[in-house]
This record gives structure tokens, C-alpha cells and sequence, in this order.
């Protein structure tokens, strides 16, 4: 069973939640930007939440469904489609077209079963720069065939059939967006870096002062921040070192990097902040050219952050997982 | 073990942690920290996802459903695999030849690096390949090895501009270190040849040929050489 590609959009990938395991030989996590996002879209067609699905970004795709299949489209509005948040049953043939971005960059769309590509090293991901994992390790495009579950018409069929149905394709009820912006600057919790006291106290206040603008040439590996430049106070060389999801490095040119999902596993560049891992998810639904406000936080702070959004994260997909009788 | 104590611990976000030991490069810190790292592995702490040796120092990437405090609990693993003793390098570390042809089409910096030590070529590559390098990290992308051991008559800085594609299995050189390219990335050291090996490939049961404390030799090949090992499977 299968899903057609007519069109692929801007950067269409298969995510699920990344691989772990392998950094010390240099492959980074990866998995979907937007975990939450994800594991709700999931959850909504009666998936664990790690199943891989498409990761959608800024201008979506045209697909089409062969077989009755159960969807969701979690994580940014788009224009067109179908109801998001939500768990949607296509009938056989459908084409469906997802417009451009209207609030958010990315958004993920989940078929029941999941989408059956072959983990590599643990993981469904597509690992762009490597060439590894989703689709032959690329982005999808026009004429490409994802492969589904062999069941998946059954499976849709039984799953949808679970739920309280209004109009025989949907229900009545949606999941609430965990996400996605509705005023920028987005307010993003970070930690002060390794590095933060090594900065000048011009730069030290200017990275929780400024409003930060994505770059154009920000992508899945890492955002590329546009404000004020930042200057090291003390101009030792920083032995290369490790990173993680949410660092903000801070290159000779003073334009700081957030990294992200693609990051590379270790780096030479002085680290001033580290993102709260809370709010990594709010951060990467920024398209080039939005905007975010650094709030310096606690280390113990942002481990209540996280707990927080876990367990109202956690509360959404169990009241989801009742609606399908679990 | 004793000598061996953190100098700190960061956070790196609220997930990880690094736990440092040197903020230069030292060769007998760096085994440690390799060794470290084996032995936290071998833990096999389910919510302890990564353990990354760096240069100076060792990171560690719990699971984010913990809820502990990252740098109490770094330290205490740390602590305890001191304490225990570290597995000797000898139990980990491969060794590794590594085919490379140094002739002009695959060594576009040959006679840049040439010209700064003032030696010639055959004298560059006599030097490369007679040393043992070990892997002090494998990191920045997939297999990317960076290796110690090189002749101090070969260090050379880093290219002022550089270049927005090197190829994949490109050997090269800047300071006193040594890098394989995995892939074609954009990239400023100095290429001296090429491997025709697959560095790194996600789909063999030993993705990177590179790991952390492996010893690695080069040796020359010919041109004939190297495309005849490239076709090879």
C-alpha cells in the first residue's frame, strides 16, 4: 500500500522521534523539529507516538491516497488541506493539497500504521547532509511512492471505526495545538552557556535583550539568528567540543546559531545559551524571517518547564488515546 | 584514577551535560576521556541516550523524561566509573590502515603545504604515512574522525579561504591534526589525497570506520590503485 507524491513542496521528509545511541560516531539524534507536534498527529490515527510521519515545511505537498486511510495534520496551519488536529478518514483516491504555511513552519502528517520505510541505525529519520534514513535519505519529490502499511485500509477502517463518529470522515472534538505561535517575538527560556561569562557585558545583555530574526539560510541543522553582534571579553581559542539539541553557538562572526534537529554532534565555537529542551518544539515552528526574544532561565527551571509541558502533553494524548477506547 | 578529576561540569541544556578535564588539547586526558566514555556505555543505563567523548572531556545526553538535575547526576556517574577503574584503551581501540593516494588530481593543497614546511611532496608524504595517529574524536558529521600524531614539520594552518566542497574520502591536514572527509562538505583544512574507503555508511553493520582511540596508519597507494578499490563493493 502507498501514498503518492504529485507534489513534493518545499521540504517534505519522513521524521519520527530521532536516533539515539550513535553521537560518539558523529550522527546526531535528528527526528521531527517539532516533536510534540509529531507525537500528537500519531496519536490522533491510534499510533505510538515515535511512528515516522511526513514532516511538512512552509509550502506543503500534493498527495495522493490510493486506499481508505486514516490521517492526522498536526503542528503549523496551512492553507487547504483538511481539518487539522483531528483524526481524518480519506476516502479511496483522494488528492490531497496542503497550501502554504499561514501560522507556523512545520507540519506533520501522520497515516495509520505509520509510513513503513526501513530504520537505518534505529530510526525511520531522514538524516539530510549523512544521505541516510526516510526516502533514500533525501527529501520527497514529484512522482515518489511512500510506502504503508500492507493493512493500512483495514487498520484506518477499524481504528476510525473506534471513535465517535459526527459526519462518517471526522469528529467533532480536536486536539489542542501545543505549538504553534500567535504573536511574535516568541518568548524561548535558555540557560546560560559554557561559555556565557567569556562574552563582553555589552554582548552578555544584548543576547536576552535583543529580538533575534531567523535568517533565510536557517534549516533543519540550525537556525542562524540576525541582531546584534556578539563579542567574546576574553579571546581564548575554545577547544572543540560537544553540543546538544537548543545550543547557541556563537561563531567569529558574532551571528549566534541555535542548533537544531540535524546539529552537528560536536563543535569549536563558544556556546553562550542552551535552550530549555521545552521549548525547542515552540522555536522550530519559526519560519525564516520570524522572530524570538531569549528569557534568561535557571537550569532548575527549565527542568520544571519540561515536566510542565510533559505532563500537559502527556494529559492531551491519554484523553486521544480514550477517544479510540484505550 | 585519582589524577584525573573534572575541572567542571556544564549544562548543556537541561537534557545534558559536559563533564570537562581539560580545556586544551591533552593526549593522555583525551585516552582518559575515551575511556570514560566506554565505560559509561557499558553502563547501560537505559535513560542515558549518548555518551560523547570530546577532546577535553566527556558529554552526556539523558533521555528528557528525567527529571534529575544534570550536573549532580554527570558528576556522580563520572565519580563512580573513577572509582571503579576504567577499562584499558587496549580493550576498545581497532587499528586501522587506511589506503590513501596522495598524486596531484586528488591533492589540490599538495604544493601549498609543500611550499610552507619547504619540503617537497615525496617528503610530505613520507612524513604522513610514517606516523601512527590515534582518533581523538569522531564528531561535527557521521564518521568525521579528527586524528592526532602528525609531524610537527607538517603543521600548517588552516586554508584563510575555505572551500565549499571537499570531496568525500579527502585526507587532509591544518595545525597537528589529521581529517577524513565523509562526505562532500564544504571545509578549510589542507588536502593532501584521497582513500578510496567508505568512511562512513549508515547501512554496514560498522557504520564509521573511524571510532574513538582507534590507531590509524596511512599508506600510499597509485592512482590504478585507488580506482580499482573504488569499484570494489
Amino acid at each position: 500500500m502507498s501514498l503518492h507524491v504529485a507534489r513534493p513542496g518545499l521540504l517534505s521528509t519522513v521524521q519520527d522521534l530521532g536516533r539515539h545511541g550513535e553521537q560518539h560516531l558523529g550522527v546526531c539524534p535528528g527526528g521531527a523539529m517539532d516533536p510534540v507536534a509529531l507525537a500528537l498527529a500519531n496519536a490522533l490515527v491510534g499510533n505510538p507516538v515515535h511512528a515516522a510521519a511526513l514532516e511538512i515545511t512552509i509550502i506543503g505537498p500534493e498527495l495522493r491516497f490510493e486506499h481508505v486511510t486514516l490521517i492526522a495534520l498536526c503542528g503549523a496551519e496551512f492553507h487547504g488541506g483538511l481539518p487539522r488536529n483531528r483524526p481524518v478518514l480519506l476516502a479511496p483516491g483522494t488528492r490531497l493539497s496542503i497550501g502554504r504555511a499561514a501560522r507556523g513552519a512545520r507540519a506533520y502528517l501522520a497515516v495509520a500504521g505509520g509510513i513503513d520505510v526501513a530504520p537505518v541505525l534505529g530510526s525511520r529519520s531522514t538524516f539530510l547532509p549523512g544521505r541516510f534514513g526516510g526516502l533514500e535519505g533525501r527529501a520527497l519529490r514529484r512522482g515518489d511512492v511512500l510506502p504503508l502499511l500492507e493493512d493500512v485500509a483495514e487498520l484506518s477502517q477499524e481504528r476510525f471505526g473506534a471513535l465517535k463518529i459526527s459526519d462518517g470522515r471526522s469528529v467533532r472534538w480536536s486536539a489542542p495545538p501545543q505549538t504553534v505561535p500567535d504573536r511574535e517575538p516568541i518568548l524561548i527560556h535558555a540557560i546560560e552557556g559554557q561559555h556565557f561569562a567569556g562574552f563582553d557585558a555589552a554582548s552578555q545583555r544584548a543576547f536576552f535583550d535583543a529580538v533575534w530574526r531567523i535568517a533565510p539560510e536557517s534549516n533543519r541543522m540550525g537556525f542562524r539568528l540576525v541582531g546584534p553582534a556578539l563579542a567574546r571579553g576574553d579571546g581564548d581559542e575554545i577547544l572543540s567540543g560537544p553540543t546538544a539539541l537548543g545550543t547557541v553557538q556563537v561563531p567569529a562572526s558574532g551571528a549566534p546559531i541555535a542548533l537544531m534537529a540535524d546539529h552537528q554532534t560536536t563543535g569549536g565555537y563558544p556556546r553562550i545559551a542552551e535552550i530549555a529542551y521545552a521549548d525547542v518544539p515552540r522555536l522550530a515552528q519559526l519560519a525564516p524571517g520570524g522572530t524570538v526574544h531569549f528569557a534568561k532561565c535557571s537550569l532548575d527551571m527549565a527542568v520544571e518547564l519540561r515536566k510542565d509541558v510533559k505532563a500537559r502533553v502527556d494529559a492531551v494524548l491519554q484523553s486521544i488515546g480514550w477517544e479510540f477506547g484505550h | 584514577m585519582a589524577k584525573f578529576r573534572p575541572l567542571g561540569v556544564a549544562p548543556l541544556g537541561d537534557c545534558a551535560a559536559y563533564v570537562e578535564f581539560s580545556r586544551t588539547l591533552e593526549l593522555e586526558v583525551n585516552s582518559m576521556v575515551q575511556r570514560l566514555a566506554v565505560a559509561l556505555r557499558s553502563r547501560g543505563l537505559p535513560w542515558l541516550r549518548d555518551v560523547v567523548p570530546a577532546l577535553g572531556g566527556v558529554a552526556l545526553h539523558f533521555d528528557p523524561g528525567f527529571e534529575g538535575n544534570v550536573l549532580e547526576l554527570a558528576a556522580e556517574l563520572t565519580q563512580q566509573c573513577l572509582k571503579k577503574g576504567l577499562p584499558a584503551a587496549k580493550e576498545f581501540e581497532s587499528e586501522i590502515e587506511v589506503p590513501v593516494c596522495y598524486e596531484a588530481e586528488f591533492a589540490p593543497d599538495m604544493d601549498e603545504v609543500s611550499t610552507k614546511t619547504g619540503l617537497a611532496a615525496v617528503e610530505v608524504v613520507k612524513m604522513h604515512t610514517a606516523a601512527e595517529y590515534r582518533v581523538l574524536m569522531v564528531g561535527f558529521a557521521p564518521g568525521h574522525a579528527y586524528l592526532g600524531g602528525l609531524n610537527a614539520r607538517l603543521a600548517v594552518p588552516r586554508r584563510a579561504t575555505p572551500r565549499t566542497q571537499v570531496a568525500a574520502g579527502s585526507v587532509a591536514i591544518a595545525n597537528e591534526q589529521t581529517v577524513v572527509y565523509p562526505y562532500a562538505i564544504p571545509g578549510g583544512w589542507n588536502v593532501l589525497g584521497r582513500t578510496p574507503l567508505v568512511v562512513f555508511d549508515a547501512g554496514r553493520p560498522r557504520p564509521s570506520l573511524f571510532a574513538p582511540g582507534d590507531r590509524v596508519r596511512f599508506r600510499a597507494i597509485t592512482g590504478k590503485q585507488f580506482e580499482r578499490m573504488a569499484q570494489q563493493p
